[in-house]
């Protein structure tokens, strides 16, 4: 990655329909309509009001069951308001958070697994700006995927890290592509949070000056370019590991909308364009149509996702977008024996004329997918 | 053409180098432009004035039009199979190029609409004057190999040969189709391609593209004659815009021209594009005299060997026999004729810090095999300025006629079901 990117959070703040700001300073509200008491049990989730009125609203948590718990409050689409976590048994706790007038929820996780317990609630006062209930639901789909792909990611991740410190140097270079898939998949996501991108998907080139370069790159360097492993790659693998748990962690709370989601399908295609077509991306690995894949996938899960009420907004759009997308897939196959494999060719015997034909490729499903924002918010 | 050589002053002359530029002929001015306001026939307005062209007519503009200053040309590969999607990007095209001759934004504009969405016009040409922007639409060879229009192949349409000493970059060569945009501001000559390139995806792709400026011919008599790269006058006395009489008998596919199937070319015409190369810095080092003995003509005035005026007929015998204008000569070429409409180019340099640049060949006429081809066979095989070019990249165009009013569309003689 070039540079961090900020439109996942200024889409979402152009569209914003519930700005809120989470808190968690000490101060209790005095307000006490403005407190939800909630019960966190193994089995339920009580909340003592439904309803409170917009503004500084104060979550009073006792869990009163036998599993360690986290409480959310959440906006319908699954996107995160405030949460705390590791409530222990016994254990009472307050979460304050700014709230706008609208549709929330709360919910309990017992054993913190799950999507929880869930409460309807609802700020009142001021005006309620509504949306298409199919877009929450595309929102909280698409939230639950990134959240799956950093959960599938680790596992890999942990297999090239620990390739890297046995010293296995063929083992390492067969785990680097695939552990980057779910990365790659959830880009605007994870770039959303800048600080995590620039850690573990930075180039060489990418570098400011002082920067130390770490993450997958700097591994693929040694690996491909220098092949070997030292001490110092050792570490870096370790740190690669620990800074994508950081992401896994984080996921849940990226502010997610509906136009983000379509405007990140589009920029997971600029990725394409700007750093797998040209070979860039994984300039030693030559993996780069891995990623590549990773990218068109994500951007068609996206895509999936909006396309019920894309298709209902701009169906000559949706009928392009289901042409364009269907041609890529079509044409990447080329590129693999196995049509559920992930061994792609290596990017380094791909042609000039291949590349063109793939660059015109992701030209012509980018174009329609930059109009599919302006579809979901019609 | 008859053979005029000596004293005779028969207003025909030659210019034109590189392939082919040949004009004779009176020279009037103002071509078939629509000019803005009214004028003088010498007095190219709307130059100053930025005015738009009028993008309907017989003609497609472009071609006749006064030539304008700088160039930005683009070919394209199809890459639909859809017949009806072609035909939908066609009109999509008409209509973006109707706006924009006319000096308006793509769509529903530039900015204003959605925040979330991008916008319909890039907006780089915003309070920008038309610029008397042209857009001219070609369709090469290989398009008619698609949609079953392979009963539609004009004769005349011929791939070109090879001419020794070409060297063709693959990726500068050929193309389904064209667009050539000419205006006065480059900004507004890059903007509509760069929109048309946009509106296309999917369905076209760019296969290469090339800008170019100081146009190397003129088709009005202006008051000093553009110098290409090499610093000689070129272009002096091309086929005029007003020369209907000409224009006819060289450039126009009239109607008795071709079989039945070429009947949706009448009015239209036939685009040669070559990319030349010029090795400037060898050329640099030239002796003067070889410069002129070269091109036939003096650097200064440019004018022909032996005589005072760079518009006085040239007597092709006092030349050397590989001079560039003598060969060149519609009198040396039973009168071959073409309409030039050529640009300079630098795209930089080439790494070794050589310029790379040269002249960015353009040529219409009625029907390239007996206009460019034989030409610049005569030329690749003789011509002492060979040393100094090459020919890098090549493609060649059915331009059909103009699009005739607001319902019209690009391209329609050749798609529509019905014409």
């Amino acid at each position: 990655m070039r540079a961090v990117r900020f439109s996942v959070i200024t889409a979402a703040a152009a569209v914003a329909l519930t700005a809120v700001t989470a808190c968690t300073q000490k101060s209790g509200t005095q307000d006490t309509d403005r407190v939800v008491d909630v019960t966190a049990k193994d089995d339920s989730c009580e909340v003592s009001k439904k309803e409170f009125p917009a503004g500084h609203v104060e979550l009073a948590i006792e869990n009163k069951g036998s599993k360690v718990t986290e409480v959310y409050l959440l906006f319908p689409d699954d996107r995160i308001v405030a949460e705390r976590e590791n409530i222990g048994p016994g254990i009472k706790q307050k979460v304050t958070a700014e709230v706008k007038a609208g549709d929330y929820l709360i919910a309990c996780k017992p054993g913190m697994k799950g999507k929880g317990i869930r409460q309807e609630v609802k700020a009142t006062g001021g005006a309620v700006a509504k949306r298409d209930p199919k877009l929450d639901t595309a929102v909280a789909d698409y939230r639950q995927y990134a959240q799956d792909q950093a959960d599938e990611t680790l596992p890999r991740v942990e297999a090239f890290v620990n390739a890297i410190k046995a010293g296995d140097v063929p083992a390492a270079k067969k785990a680097y592509a695939i552990s980057r898939l779910g990365w790659e998949r959830t880009e605007p996501v994870a770039e959303s949070f800048g600080d995590i991108d620039p850690k573990v998907d930075v180039r060489e080139d990418g570098l400011e000056d002082g920067q130390k370069w770490t993450g997958w790159h700097r591994l693929e360097k040694s690996l491909w370019k220098d092949g070997r492993i030292g001490a110092e790659e050792k570490t870096l693998a370790d740190q690669l590991l620990t800074d994508l748990k950081d992401w896994q962690q984080r996921v849940g709370t990226a502010e997610i909308t509906p136009t983000s989601m379509a405007n990140g399908a589009k920029e997971l295609l600029d990725e394409v364009a700007r750093g797998k077509v040209t070979g860039e991306e994984d300039r030693y690995a030559h993996t780069d149509l891995v990623d590549f894949k990773g990218n068109v996938e994500g951007a068609q899960k996206a895509y999936e996702l909006l396309r019920p009420v894309a298709s209902k907004n701009d169906p000559a759009l949706a009928k392009e977008l289901d042409k364009q997308f269907a041609a890529l897939e079509t044409l990447l196959d080329k590129y693999r024996k196995d049509k559920t494999s992930y061994e792609f060719v290596s990017y380094d015997k791909v042609g000039k004329d291949d590349r063109k034909e793939l660059s015109d490729a992701v030209n012509a499903l980018a174009e329609p997918l930059s109009k599919l924002a302006a579809a979901v918010v019609k | 053409m008859t053979d005029t050589q000596g004293s005779t002053p028969s207003r025909r002359a030659v210019i034109g180098w590189g392939g082919a530029g040949i004009a004779l002929g009176a020279v009037a001015a103002g071509g078939a432009v629509a000019m803005t306001k009214a004028g003088s026939d010498l007095d190219p307005v709307g130059a100053e004035a930025g005015g738009a062209v009028e993008f309907h007519g017989a003609h497609q503009a472009g071609i006749a039009t006064a030539v304008q200053d700088r160039l930005h040309f683009a070919a394209f590969d199809v890459k639909t199979d859809d017949r009806a999607e072609f035909v939908r990007l066609l009109k999509d095209w008409t209509a973006a190029a109707r706006r924009m001759t006319a000096g308006k934004e793509v769509g529903e504009g530039a900015y204003g609409g959605l925040p979330e969405a991008p916008p319909d016009d890039t907006g780089e040409a915003l309070g920008l004057n038309p610029s008397r922007l042209t857009l001219t639409i070609g369709f090469g060879p290989s398009l008619f190999d698609r949609f079953g229009l392979r009963d539609k192949r004009p004769a005349a349409l011929v791939d070109l040969p090879k001419f020794p000493g070409d060297n063709l970059d693959r990726s500068r060569t050929g193309g389904d189709l064209c667009v050539q945009a000419c205006a006065d501001d480059p900004q507004v000559a890059v903007h509509a391609i760069r929109n048309l390139a946009r509106i296309g995806f999917g369905k076209v792709a760019v296969r290469w593209s090339q800008l170019g400026f100081g146009k190397t011919s003129s088709t009005t008599p202006d008051a000093h004659t553009p110098r290409n790269l090499f610093g000689f006058k070129d272009g002096t006395r091309n086929i005029a815009g007003t020369e209907t009489g000409r224009l006819t008998e060289h450039v126009w596919v009239g109607d008795q021209d071709g079989g039945a199937n070429d009947a949706w070319m009448h009015g239209g015409s036939y685009l040669v594009a070559r990319r030349i190369r010029m090795n400037i810095e060898t050329w640099d080092r030239a002796p003067l005299q070889e410069q002129e003995d070269i091109f036939g003509r003096d650097k200064g005035e440019g004018a022909p060997v032996g005589k005072p005026k760079e518009h006085d007929e040239p007597f092709l015998k006092a030349m050397k026999p590989t001079a560039h204008v003598r060969l060149a000569h519609p009198d040396s070429n039973d009168g071959i004729t073409i309409l030039r409409r050529g640009y300079s180019f630098t795209d930089g340099t080439d790494g070794l810090g050589r310029l790379d640049a040269g002249l960015f060949f353009l040529a219409y006429q009625r029907d390239p095999r007996h206009g460019f081809i034989p030409l610049q066979r005569r030329l690749a095989t003789s011509d002492a300025l060979n040393e100094y070019i090459q020919h890098v990249g090549s493609a060649v165009f059915a331009i059909p006629p103009g699009v005739r009013d607001t319902h019209d569309w690009w391209g329609r003689t050749l798609l529509s079901e019905e014409a």
